[in-house]
């Protein structure tokens, strides 16, 4: 079992959705951000790949990006961030998320490897589509999870095309539009989450906008995982090198939100 | 390379050219920009299209424009003989015009209610504000504030025209970061939005369809130059920023052997100093905007900033056919520095009084070795992509002159 697959099955276990938690990678202290994260009670970690022109992310993530490559940020710092994360919590499952041109450098394939060697276990490539798959068909050679984005533009039509070849988990992107901004409407969530679950046995985990643990209980209730990144990274605008404990709090908030809301149903 | 039998064939059905091209967009965007191939197929084989395209090119833009025997440019290299395409002369002042009309026309088409572009140096943004005038669609043009700044005319003539003009203060505030916003708008408004895209670049199947509408010139030329000289050009020279003028009066010439072709490319401060745009002779193949195609990036895949003398040039990338082209080596692309533009530029205006656009005093700039070693009964077409009126600003500051 792959601790992607194991991280789900262990929030299922238990009752509740598993919390997904995004961080860029060199925008702080990422270490100990991410630490903080999984203190809090992060089950899977995406690190972001920053990159000099995040078209499909809002203002927030965005700053993070052009914070962390103006202090230099290289991706062989990114692969070091990974592997020592990887020395600290060998089950935590620690996904890539970023865009197609850093993560085919300078091959496709000897990127995979490079990221495959240091622990990471799936990848979320923002502008790799079903249909241009085949760019990245290395990831999948070394193990690494091709994590696939669905989105309410994605009509029943699509969606063979979308989850065929996906593995991990599904990420579903609750609103059409860039990250941090407003939140979906919850019936149309949990209209989106049950369509997606009749059409895959991959954990589905929903993002974009969420930020309020009362949001994240509400997803978490049908949703196999709540995905939270905008939230995170504006605290670490905002705290700077104060941002781990911050971080931990807040992560804490989420996490206890969610492991009670499927019981608060139950009742 | 094996030769292929013709050029004139792709993108294949996937939107590709060999190994560049392609839909690398955002999952929200995939089902658009396939309902767009479909709209545009229907479009291609409708005469109706066809017919309104047609009325709207010659009656509103002014086409077919002219083709000029440059005599005095001619005489001056005494070498090979010169015509101009006179691109300049449509409505707006340039070629992009071409590709607005047809756009529009796809846009009302599928039923979009608003229209969004992004622009560098106005040019685009303009033709798109004038489209959308015409046809009474809400306009939002993405600018870079940098280039808000040193292209202050045609902003203003875009807020004439009835567009919005929204300034992008990410990233370097220039071109690229207009086409991120667009994109990052148009993922949250996909229902009722329809992006004009202004070069042929992008997500298939932009860099095919804006080819297509900007083929007209090229074949205008084709024909233009069998009436005017019994044959075709030996040679043809066009700027190549995005690359949109120069595959207009390319792609009807590629599967004719006799004819040579050069793109020009901005070499800004030159190749060697990291100041230039010229993606294809200083970049490498990589992922951006939707297409895979080259790119002025660093071995991390960073984007870098590009520079040009010509705001309209001034983009790390360049249209994925292009790539191919100069893969497969039918196309020879040629860096022309921002100091040879400004000496063709004056060139120009002083033996053929014609103000040339910034961008096509690039092509100009080539003709200084081409047409000297040329002789004088060989044939050189150049695309004169645009006036200058725009860059006279420019001009005068390179030149050390206040107006």
């Amino acid at each position: 079992m792959t601790r992607l697959t194991a991280a789900f099955a262990n929030a299922r276990q238990q009752g509740r959705a598993a919390l997904v938690t995004f961080v860029t990678a060199g925008d702080g202290d990422t270490a100990a951000i991410l630490d903080a994260l999984v203190a809090g009670g992060a089950d899977v970690i995406e690190l972001g790949m920053p990159f000099t022109d995040p078209m499909a992310d809002g203002p927030a993530i965005q700053a993070a990006n052009l914070r962390s490559l103006a202090k230099g940020t290289r991706t062989a710092d990114v692969l070091a961030i990974a592997s020592a994360f990887r020395q600290r919590h060998p089950h935590v499952p620690l996904v890539l998320m970023g865009y197609a041109n850093t993560m085919t450098r300078p091959e496709p394939a000897t990127f995979a490897k490079a990221a495959a060697d240091v622990g990471i276990d799936g990848a979320i490539i923002v502008d790799i589509p079903p249909e241009e798959a085949d760019e990245v068909a290395p990831f999948g050679d070394h193990g690494i999870a091709a994590i696939r984005l669905a989105t309410p533009t994605t009509d029943t039509s699509r969606l063979p095309a979308v989850l065929g070849g996906a593995s991990g988990f599904v990420y579903y992107v609750s609103v059409a539009g860039i990250t941090g901004k407003q939140q979906a409407a919850q019936h149309s969530i949990d209209d989106a989450v049950a369509r997606l679950k009749a059409a895959t046995d991959l954990p589905i985990a929903v993002g974009f906008g969420v930020r309020t643990p009362e949001q994240a209980a509400a997803i978490g209730r049908l949703a196999d995982g709540v995905v939270v990144g905008s939230a995170i990274i504006d605290i670490i605008a905002d705290k700077g090198a104060d941002a781990p404990p911050a971080v931990r709090n807040y992560i804490e908030s989420l996490s206890a939100a969610i492991a009670v809301a499927r019981k608060e149903l139950a009742a | 390379m094996n030769a292929p039998n013709s050029y004139r064939t792709l993108p294949d059905e996937r939107g590709h050219f060999g190994q560049f091209g392609g839909r690398y967009v955002a999952e929200t965007l995939m089902p658009l920009i396939l309902d767009l191939e479909r709209e545009y197929r229907a479009a291609k084989a409708d005469p109706a299209f066809q017919a309104q395209f047609d009325d709207l090119m010659k009656n509103y833009v002014g086409r077919p424009s002219p083709l000029y025997f440059a005599e005095r440019l001619t005489r001056h290299y005494g070498g090979a003989k010169i015509y101009f395409k006179r691109e300049e002369l449509n409505h707006t002042g340039a070629h992009k015009i071409n590709n607005c009309i047809g756009q529009i026309l796809l846009a009302i088409r599928m039923g979009k209610k608003r229209i969004i572009a992004e622009t560098g140096a106005g040019q685009h943004g303009v033709a798109t504000a004038t489209v959308c005038a015409r046809f009474g669609l809400p306009c939002t043009i993405f600018m870079g504030a940098k280039d808000i700044e040193r292209q202050q005319p045609n902003v203003f003539r875009m807020k004439l025209l009835g567009a919005e003009v929204r300034p992008v203060t990410s990233g370097s505030q220039s071109l690229k970061d207009a086409m991120n916003e667009a994109l990052r708008d148009w993922v949250a408004t996909v229902e009722d939005t329809f992006y004009i895209i202004g070069t042929a670049a992008g997500p298939h199947p932009y860099p095919e369809l804006v080819r297509d509408f900007q083929s007209v010139i090229g074949i205008e030329s084709r024909a233009q130059m069998l009436e005017a000289e019994g044959r075709l050009p030996d040679l043809l020279l066009a700027a190549v920023g995005g690359g949109s003028n120069a595959i207009g009066l390319f792609h009807p010439f590629l599967d004719d052997p006799e004819v040579a072709m050069i793109g020009v490319e901005a070499a800004g401060r030159g190749v060697d100093t990291g100041e230039h745009a010229a993606s294809l002779t200083g970049g490498a193949p990589g992922i951006l905007h939707g297409n895979k195609t080259y790119l002025l990036q660093d071995e991390d895949g960073q984007i870098t900033e590009a520079h040009s003398i010509s705001a309209g040039l001034d983009y790390p990338g360049i249209g994925p056919e292009h790539s191919w082209l100069h893969e497969s080596g039918r196309v020879e692309y040629l860096p022309v520095t921002d100091q040879q533009a400004l000496d063709a530029f004056q060139l120009c205006c002083k033996l053929e009084g014609i103000i040339p656009a910034l961008e096509s005093s690039h092509a100009l700039a080539a003709l200084e070795s081409k047409a000297r070693e040329m002789s004088s009964d060989k044939i050189i077409l150049v695309n004169v992509s645009g006036r200058g009126d725009k860059d006279i600003y420019t001009v005068a500051e390179a030149m050390g002159t206040t107006i």
